[in-house]
């Protein structure tokens, strides 16, 4: 009896992670309805206006959409060269080493920087240094955020490509080995190879983290609403609109901000469920 | 590290041996200079933290509420420091992660148990991928969704929404460690329990779960960690206060919104680095817990 | 298969077929009789079915709901079967292959396990003297008595292998089952287990699954010989090393196969 009520309560609680997802869908697109009503979605996803003057409202959220694109994929490749040696570091080079799991600890302690931590230094450290090197007359735009975002991103793309590489069978490498391969041919025909779907998911994984970023965006990429056009553009991404405006919004303006929450939503679950079938067909 | 080549002497031809050598050579050293590289950004900004911020890192930080624009004026033109520190950010902080806490485990330490012991079935796998979803969900959309359930039914700003939000972003965190620690446990375990005629609750709750203590503290550790810095979700919900607020229906800070509304006044600003840092420290030492921990639990 | 046992048994197995997947048995209609205060060894070849076969009798299959078990298993004439599962662990102790004390527990709650996981409250005094007797029926309690608060965990394969022998039989059961018991453990912790199972012998009843011909043939007073899920040869223990009916028998115990 006790059992049934405890196996009860535990499929309850299971339950309830349907609930919330299915709550979360149901609320956002309700929210969002009326500015999907008044603009019509592809209306709204296609234009770049933001005109929030009474009488003559008129949302769209492209210039978020491109910035938010634009910054994360920016991000995606300035990460690269640093998180994936980080990755062959410690998943290959010094395997189970003490080195590597001090090095793979720090970098990993850069998830753990809030993100308006990062925002305060990109703002005080790396602006002035944008500025100075002639990029740009105040330092803030896509450049910006979009290097304070890749080094954020780097732990998410940089341990799990790690645990990846470290998964490559000794046997598969050692008999590239034999052959007399060097370490470097080794890597790049044997373990690069075989780890590949495996990083690709990790690297969408970090693209799906940088989507959503907030706080840092919001204070380095200068809350302008247009669509950026070059790198020291300023601009918006989706997150920084919500929360740079949500505070004072109100009927159709708030509606907008949800129906752009409900679009950063839907965006990210594509990504990481890409990412998740990616992983999943190496991992059966 | 590096494999001899001990064929040399052979008739076949080796075209470039030192090539390939050199090659092999350059990319293992640029390997670990751009890996060293990827470590600093974590010293420059501690450093930027404690050179800006240890003169206000006092005693005062942790006992007085955040100052007031006006008191911070008058300080800064008669020269003397900017009085208060950020207690109300603290204790803001502690009823929301507590809160957030009480919601979060039990629920999610339930879901783990499910999933674990579910393993194979197709509803474990959609709770699973589900559990995923949340997690990849942005901290802000989360915000938005706090701020719909109980913010605007309630028609204020509380304590209690920033709450559900830390919650929700807690609950995947809680789940999956919770489901990967019972998984490590061994089969036989649970089998020993059952085959000495103790019910499923018991075994679950006097066998598993005691077992399991290091994993789930771990996760729920770095579960706290990770919502502690999160300044978005509580400015759609939380909004911020300037006293100390215990009330879970009233607006509350946090040491992230204060920090925020610090950087946004110019008379206040010089605030900024300590409660950074006292933040990054907490933060900091959460982890390391977690890790030493996690450590020790593994040896046993 | 005929069987030579006529009195009256503890554990009656008739019919008994366990299936992993519908339509195919890992257990194949074994039917056996189990006399009291002996010994019984379940031989066979590694996937024959003897584990199976010993893990219906305390019902753990039910914790995986694919797999069935269909037939009889009398516990003094009555079908454990249709009792209710919990009930029937305890009459029937079980010890696993690899020593599983629980490691959260100190020495002295692991033997007091059975009691505190079915809600079963002691007297301080009951509590030390289950402990003592179960120890010193398992010949470990010289070895422990100063360590009572320290984790299972600490001890040797072969002393924790005897604390899960110990913690079944502090529920005082009718039957003890035991899953290769001594798989894991060194040539010395394995005698020391042979040797106590032959002194339990004279209050329990034991059944024991075993790829050990050696082991079978020193401690057990009857053995089944298992093949592919089929009970082919049940007899006293020396009556099947010396002379198997059964070929198949034959060419296991010669070691032709297996």
């Amino acid at each position: 009896m006790k059992d049934k009520i405890f196996k009860f309560l535990l499929f309850f609680a299971a339950c309830s992670i349907l609930l919330l997802t299915a709550g979360v869908i149901y609320t956002l697109v309700g929210q969002a309805l009326g500015t999907f009503q008044y603009f019509g979605f592809f209306g709204f996803i296609t234009s770049s206006e933001w005109d929030p003057r009474a009488g003559q409202e008129n949302y769209g959220a492209l210039a978020f959409i491109t910035g938010t694109v634009i910054t994360s994929l920016l991000a995606l490749l300035f990460c690269i060269p640093f998180s994936f040696p980080v990755a062959l570091f410690t998943g290959e080079y010094f395997r189970g080493k003490k080195i590597a799991s001090m090095v793979g600890s720090v970098v990993n302690l850069l998830a753990g920087i809030p993100s308006i931590v990062y925002g305060l230094w990109g703002f005080y450290t790396l602006r002035p240094l944008i500025v100075s090197l002639g990029l740009s007359d105040q330092g803030f735009g896509i450049l910006t955020a979009s290097l304070v975002l890749a080094i954020m991103i780097i732990p998410y793309a940089s341990s799990l490509s790690s645990e990846f590489l470290s998964m490559v069978p000794n046997d598969l490498k050692e008999g590239a080995y034999s052959l007399g391969a060097t370490r470097l041919e080794v890597i790049s025909t044997v373990s690069f190879p075989v780890a590949s779907s495996g990083i690709l998911s990790a690297y969408i994984l970090a693209l799906g983290r940088a989507l959503g970023e907030t706080m840092a965006v919001t204070m380095l990429i200068g809350n302008t609403n247009n669509i950026p056009r070059s790198l020291t553009d300023t601009g918006n991404t989706m997150a920084s609109i919500i929360a740079n405006q949500f505070g004072e919004a109100g009927g159709l303006k708030l509606s907008s901000l949800i129906a752009i929450g409900l679009l950063l939503f839907l965006i990210t679950a594509i990504i990481n469920s890409i990412a998740k079938l990616t992983m999943k067909r190496i991992n059966p | 590290m590096q494999k001899e080549q001990t064929m040399i002497n052979s008739q076949a031809p080796f075209r470039g041996l030192g090539g390939r050598k050199i090659k092999n050579n350059i990319f293992f050293y640029t390997v670990c200079i751009l890996s060293g590289i990827t470590m600093l950004p974590l010293f420059f900004i501690l450093y930027e933290l404690l050179k800006k911020g240890y003169k206000q890192f006092n005693l005062s930080l942790f006992t007085e509420v955040a100052p007031t624009s006006m008191d911070a004026m008058l300080a800064k033109m008669s020269g003397s420091d900017i009085p208060g520190g950020v207690l109300n950010g603290i204790t803001g902080g502690l009823l929301m992660i507590g809160l957030a806490i009480l919601i979060a485990i039990p629920v999610g330490i339930f879901v783990g148990i499910y999933l674990s012991e579910h393993a194979e079935s197709a509803f474990a796998g959609i709770v699973r991928y589900l559990t995923d979803l949340i997690q990849g969900t942005p901290s802000i959309v989360i915000g938005i969704i706090a701020y719909a359930w109980i913010v605007k039914p309630l028609h204020s700003y509380s304590a209690l929404a920033g709450s559900v939000a830390l919650a929700i972003m807690m609950l995947p965190l809680v789940i999956r460690s919770t489901e990967e620690t019972l998984k490590l446990l061994p089969v036989s375990l649970k089998e020993a329990g059952l085959a000495l005629g103790a019910s499923y609750t018991n075994v679950i709750f006097k066998v598993m779960l005691p077992s399991a203590f290091g994993g789930l503290f771990t996760g729920i550790l770095l579960a706290v960690s990770r919502v502690m810095g999160e300044t978005a979700p509580l400015m759609l919900t939380a909004l911020g206060a300037s006293a100390i607020n215990w009330n879970i229906h009233r607006p509350t800070s946090a040491i992230p919104l204060l920090i925020w509304e610090f950087y946004n006044d110019p008379n206040l600003i010089d605030m900024i680095w300590s409660s950074s840092l006292l933040l990054l420290l907490l933060i900091l030492t959460l982890n390391l817990i977690a890790k030493q921990v996690a450590n020790k639990w593994r040896i046993q | 298969m005929e069987n030579t046992i006529t009195n009256e048994y503890l554990l009656e197995l008739k019919n008994v077929c366990v299936s992993y997947t519908p339509g195919k048995n890992a257990v194949n209609n074994v039917s056996a009789g189990i006399k009291e205060n002996t010994i019984t060894a379940i031989m066979g070849p590694s996937g024959c079915g003897k584990s199976t076969l010993l893990r219906a009798i305390n019902r753990m299959h039910e914790l995986y709901p694919h797999i069935k078990t269909t037939g009889e298993i009398l516990l003094k004439g009555k079908n454990v079967l249709g009792m209710n599962p919990m009930e029937v662990r305890r009459r029937a102790g079980m010890v696993f292959q690899r020593p599983n004390p629980f490691p959260t527990m100190s020495i002295y709650d692991n033997v007091l396990a059975g009691y505190a996981l079915n809600g079963i409250r002691l007297k301080k005094d009951e509590k030390d003297e289950i402990v003592e007797t179960s120890l010193k029926n398992v010949a470990l309690w010289n070895e422990v008595k100063d360590t009572m608060t320290k984790k299972g965990s600490f001890l040797s394969g072969g002393q924790q292998q005897r604390l899960c022998v110990a913690r079944a039989l502090a529920l005082k059961p009718e039957l003890l089952l035991m899953d290769e018991p001594t798989s894991a453990l060194d040539p010395i912790s394995t005698n020391h287990i042979e040797e106590l199972l032959l002194e339990l012998k004279e209050q329990y009843t034991i059944v024991i699954v075993t790829h050990n011909m050696s082991q079978a043939a020193r401690i057990s007073d009857y053995s089944m010989f298992m093949y592919l899920g089929d009970l082919v040869e049940y007899d006293t223990t020396t009556q099947m090393f010396t002379k198997p009916k059964n070929k198949q028998t034959e060419e296991y115990l010669t070691g032709v196969f297996g």
